[in-house]
């Protein structure tokens, strides 16, 4: 009914009163009582309920020491109340959980949060063929498919499973891309990581599945640190998922993640994110802090390609990043980084060149509304045996009302002369105009923002996997969605 | 079908580019408005589209008996109201298809309609990107972007014949088309048209009404009707000019 003029002050009231955050609801499981806050007992203590042998234990504490002498970093683009490490409880386990062999066994109330969640555990998942590992707070609750997959030799269990069953396995690769060293929450991560997924897939194997992890912050008080270990033998394939959700809460909640890639010699890995952490109210209240390093190491000829879609959390500070070191390899990062109200985000990408003839790609879109701001962050490294390294970098900001904020930090290191980089940005802003546009052709202005984001971020959600990107779109459209109709 | 009475309307620093417009379009007819720059057509054109840029300060506009300006933009394209645009906007990423699949089934929806049939659509889009000489490629590029001018136009008259409106206004709908293109468009005009629905032709030039023929040519000055006459009056126009038409109404 409007015969008013439709201004930006119309669009920002509009985008600025989101649909409520559908994951918010808590579920109501028992936990295993752990006391609170962080030193070496804490991580002894850690380290004992989950049965691990020695080694992991002494990691641990190794890494616990060389976070308690760092600082967390403060050069990002985002400003927040430093969370208080001792205040935070580092395990939490629902407690009817012990030794899982089937899904029958799994607490009632836990399967009722999955299928909230979308995630269903039984056939109709066999027909889509995607293989899930779901870890709630700190432990990995269900995995399907085990069995299918392990005919092909395949190893897809928690981490916390494979510490015990393939200790060989990850005693070689753990913190051989994200050393302990490597950045405070990455140090964190280290120390306290409760569980997470691993997966390993033997030479010349093509998992002919997605693999996906789901993670979900239940528990209040607590954090989550989960530790991904992903490994591709030669010449093996894999596109593996990984989704997250968070009860709506008003306290910040603390996520500091690791994951890394291994891509051995002519190996492929895809690992897709879609993150939809509670992003906190309307006033800035409560969300996620969203602290990941996630890292890929490709030897010769080998591909790693990251896609993200991140719609959630209060604060994201999170690099993809790829270390090309084999001749020819390649690393690709596509991302869709999405923020309103309140929300801050730093994220982009490190592609660093060290073998001859390395590619790289990066295509970054980030949308901004209300009153978040959007940055990206890229590193583009060619070192100096780097011969014919190419790089292409695209970054595209989306505007929607006055208030809000989108920053490029592309930042560039050349040590070889024969590399070839090409950068490219724009910034625009969704126009009366489209909108009018859109109107005359009968798109009423809510489903109007939602195909011109979507056609704004094509490009990356032509990479997605089909089913998630069909998921994928849907959340970008309620991320931004007003109040319109 | 429309009816516009003492239509007036300013833009926001308050200034009246439409001074009492008195229009009345019946089913099947085609009309044209002609009238020198800033004379208000295009104003006009978005003023029945719904362009929240003016306010109607006086005056109605009805359509099929039901009151244009307490509806949206949206809503008066559900009702049947197509504008084709002097300066279509670009929307990246959004292909062709995916735009007018996304129009169609928007208005559907809004007319309680079932979305319509993948294969339905198909068809229609086959059959009059052929009318229009579309071809498939064109199809799958992003909505206007890095369009010529021609073909801005053509995608303008092909979403017209897509969504099939009641009453289509064609705001310069010639300007950046070669002769070729005009005819192309006017043919599709020409073969879209019929006895149930009307067509607004807004125009600077005669040049398009040799080819899309009007039943009615209105001159449209300093915000007002000045003088309505048959086509001929349009090949006076563009023999003598607006000059006279001006004067003779200032008498």
């Amino acid at each position: 009914m409007s015969n008013t003029k439709y201004t930006e002050d119309d669009l920002r009231q509009d985008l600025s009163s989101r649909k409520e955050y559908e994951f918010g609801f808590t579920t109501d499981v028992e936990y295993e009582e752990f006391p609170v806050g962080l030193n070496e007992d804490i991580i002894r203590e850690i380290s004992k309920r989950k049965n691990e042998p020695e080694w992991m234990t002494e990691w641990r504490l190794e890494a616990f020491r060389h976070w308690e002498k760092m600082e967390e970093p403060d050069w990002a683009n985002v400003h927040y109340e430093k969370p208080r490490f001792q205040e935070i409880t580092y395990y939490a386990a629902p407690k009817k959980k012990p030794e899982l062999t089937s899904l029958d066994e799994v607490d009632p109330e836990l399967l009722k949060t999955f299928e909230k969640l979308g995630i269903s555990m039984d056939e109709q998942k066999r027909l889509t063929g995607v293989a899930v590992d779901v870890v709630m707070d700190s432990v990995s609750v269900a995995t399907t498919f085990k069995d299918t997959l392990s005919e092909l030799g395949i190893i897809f269990c928690s981490i916390s499973e494979a510490i015990k069953e393939h200790p060989e396995l990850v005693k070689k690769h753990i913190g051989k891309v994200v050393p302990r060293t490597d950045n405070f929450y990455a140090a964190l991560n280290s120390a306290v990581f409760s569980d997470g997924s691993f997966c390993y897939i033997p030479k010349g194997v093509r998992c002919p599945m997605e693999l996906s992890t789901y993670f979900r912050i239940n528990q209040a008080g607590t954090g989550q640190f989960e530790r991904t270990l992903l490994i591709a033998d030669e010449g093996a394939y894999v596109s593996y998922l990984e989704g997250c959700t968070a009860p709506t809460r008003d306290e910040n909640q603390l996520h500091a993640a690791v994951v890394e890639l291994i891509a051995l010699d002519n190996a492929e890995i895809k690992y897709s994110t879609v993150q939809n952490w509670y992003p906190g109210n309307e006033e800035g209240k409560g969300g996620v802090f969203n602290f990941v390093t996630k890292r890929g190491l490709a030897e010769k000829n080998a591909k790693i390609s990251w896609t993200q879609v991140e719609t959630g959390s209060a604060v994201t500070w999170k690099y993809p990043s790829c270390i090309l070191k084999g001749d020819n390899s390649v690393g690709e990062f596509y991302s869709i980084a999405v923020t309103n109200n309140y929300q801050q985000a730093d994220t982009g990408t490190k592609m660093i060149h060290i073998g001859k003839n390395t590619k790289s790609t990066i295509i970054s879109k980030g949308i901004s509304a209300g009153k978040s701001q959007n940055s990206y962050r890229g590193l583009v490294k060619v070192m100096p045996n780097a011969e014919g390294a190419r790089n292409f970098s695209q970054c595209d900001s989306l505007l929607m009302g006055n208030e809000c904020g989108a920053h490029t930090f592309p930042y560039i290191e050349i040590k070889n002369k024969t590399a070839q980089l090409e950068h490219e940005a724009t910034t625009s802003k969704i126009g009366e105009d489209q909108l009018f546009y859109c109107n005359q052709r009968g798109i009423d202005t809510e489903k109007a923002i939602a195909l011109i984001v979507n056609g704004f971020s094509r490009e990356v959600l032509d990479k997605l996997p089909m089913e998630f990107a069909v998921e994928a779109k849907k959340l970008l459209e309620i991320s931004l969605e007003g109040s319109v109709g | 079908m429309l009816t516009i009475s003492n239509l007036h309307a300013q833009i926001e620093d308050g200034a009246e580019i439409l001074k009492g417009i008195n229009l009345e379009i019946k089913p099947g007819e085609v009309h044209a408005i002609m009238g020198p720059n800033g004379s208000g057509k295009s104003t006009l054109s978005s003023v029945i589209a719904g362009k929240e840029d003016y306010e109607v300060t006086q005056g109605e506009i009805d359509f099929e008996n039901e009151n244009l300006l307490e509806m949206g933009p949206d809503e008066r394209a559900h009702k049947g109201i197509f504008l084709s645009f002097q300066y279509p906007v670009e929307i990246p990423g959004v292909t062709v298809t995916n735009f007018i699949k996304t129009a169609i089934n928007e208005t559907r929806k809004a007319q309680g309609l079932e979305e319509m049939g993948a294969s339905e659509m198909l068809r229609l889009i086959r059959e009059n990107a052929e009318k229009l000489g579309i071809r498939k490629d064109f199809l799958s590029r992003s909505l206007n972007e890095g369009f010529s001018g021609g073909e801005k136009k053509r995608n303008e008259i092909f979403q017209m014949m897509m969504l099939n409106p009641k009453l289509a206004i064609l705001d310069e709908t010639d300007s950046g088309l070669d002769i070729d293109a005009l005819r192309i468009v006017a043919d599709g005009v020409n073969a879209f048209k019929n006895e149930n629905n009307a067509v607004l032709v807004i125009t600077h030039y005669q040049r398009l009404l040799d080819y899309i023929v009007p039943d009615f040519v209105h001159v449209l000055s300093n915000g007002k009707i000045i003088k309505s006459g048959g086509k001929e009056l349009a090949h006076e126009l563009e023999a003598r000019g607006y000059d006279w038409v001006i004067e003779e109404a200032a008498i």
